[in-house]
């Protein structure tokens, strides 16, 4: 067992599953049904693609645990998601650029793990990126419509903008986990996917008429599991409880 | 006593049968006109048959390899392994000629190479706007058409 690919295979199924849930928790309230229905499917995507990581990540494991025991079993300090993902929905805004900040990092990365070394993390990324590029066009295009709408709309997407700025430094933080998956040429130096980022995410806010922070200060913890937020605990008390309260329950 | 041979049909006819298993959300064309049976082989005795999800996350996969199998069972065969094939992943290009038709009859708009429906399904205009990415299942956008006014799903390109 390699326990870097187990780690990295747990990064990228955690990012999914968490942010799948969170988009998850708009189904029947999103402000109009068209958007309420996309963001249902975007998080069926996710979900869809935490099952094929988190699938991979057990059977690299070898402990007899399936992708359900790693989502519904496992406790906050398990978990390797980027702290971004956990943040609470806020408002409508503010999910939508969340999603846009991570579909740009989230096509990009996949993108690159179609050409891993490992084939079946290639043949799941080439899957999935295929999602992560519809998700990318439809958010890139709701934060242009919304940065440049009315008044409101535009404060609330600079806002928006302004609180998850320094959750997106984590997607490039690299740390022993990810040079020694670079050496074995199974995923690619967080590092170098900064740059392709930031020219897009810099064009996709001129044209929303939105200000890119300028501070650079990253809150990290959440893809090496050291220290999440508050937030992630209370999703879990929602996301788990069957599981916990009704341990084997299945329909 | 000796077991007689399995009496095993070609994979030709099984393809036949498999072609009358519809598809659970778009009953109109068939999971072969869908293009995710990937191949059908007999490995001795068992006959395997490998499917492969259209959108990773589609919640009918279940459903289709439930009556996949159970169309198997009543054609009398019990030694069947279906097995998941992710690689090349699903494209809509796979959807065939006669699927294409059958979900053009039915009112959904067949995938383009253009990224768009070529015409209204229900009075062939052209004039067709697109009112969001995502429709009634992944695998379809919602379209309207602005000659006829009706609305459509149109099945995404992927």
């Amino acid at each position: 067992m390699s326990e870097a690919l187990v780690q990295t295979l747990l990064r990228l199924g955690d990012n999914t599953l968490v942010l799948g849930h969170r988009v998850s928790e708009w189904c029947g309230k999103a402000p109009v049904l068209e958007e309420d229905i996309a963001l249902a499917n975007t998080a069926l995507d996710l979900i869809g693609q935490t099952q094929m990581w988190l699938g991979y990540a057990a059977e690299v494991e070898g402990a007899g645990r399936s992708a359900d025991d790693l989502a519904m079993l496992r406790d906050v300090w398990d978990f390797r998601n980027i702290l971004m993902v956990e943040r609470p929905n806020l408002d409508f805004g503010h999910t939508i650029m969340r999603q846009f900040l991570f579909d740009a990092w989230h096509r990009d990365l996949l993108g690159a793990l179609t050409l891993s070394s490992d084939p079946r993390v290639a043949e799941i990324a080439a899957k999935a990126v295929k999602e992560a590029t519809y998700h990318l066009d439809r958010s890139a295009e709701t934060v242009i419509a919304l940065g440049d709408g009315t008044e409101e709309s535009h404060t609330r997407m600079q806002t928006a903008l302004d609180l998850l700025w320094p959750y997106t430094g984590e997607m490039f933080h690299a740390d022993a986990t990810d040079a020694q998956m670079v050496a074995e040429g199974i995923a690619p130096d967080p590092a170098g996917l900064r740059a392709a980022w930031l020219a897009r995410v810099t064009a996709t806010m001129a044209e929303a008429t939105l200000a890119l922070p300028q501070d650079d200060f990253a809150h990290k913890g959440g893809r090496t599991g050291k220290q999440h937020t508050e937030h992630l605990g209370h999703l879990l008390t929602q996301m788990q409880w069957l599981q916990r309260a009704y341990p084997g329950a299945q329909w | 006593m000796v077991t007689a041979a399995v009496d095993k049909p070609d994979v030709q006819t099984i393809w036949g049968w498999l072609d009358e298993v519809p598809d659970p959300e778009i009953p109109v064309i068939s999971v072969v006109d869908l293009g995710i049976i990937r191949h059908v082989h007999w490995d001795g005795d068992t006959l395997e048959v490998a499917i492969t999800p259209t959108y990773s996350g589609c919640p009918a996969t279940s459903i289709i390899n439930l009556d996949v199998e159970t169309a198997l069972r009543n054609r009398g065969l019990t030694d069947i392994r279906l097995t998941r094939k992710l690689s090349p992943p699903w494209t809509t290009d796979w959807l065939t000629t006669k699927g294409a038709a059958k979900l053009e009859a039915y009112g959904i708009a067949p995938p383009s190479p253009a990224g768009g429906p070529s015409q209204c399904p229900c009075c062939q205009s052209n004039k067709v706007e697109r009112v969001s990415q995502f429709g009634s299942t992944p695998c379809k956008a919602h379209w309207r058409c602005l000659s006829c006014l009706e609305p459509f799903d149109y099945f995404k390109c992927i």
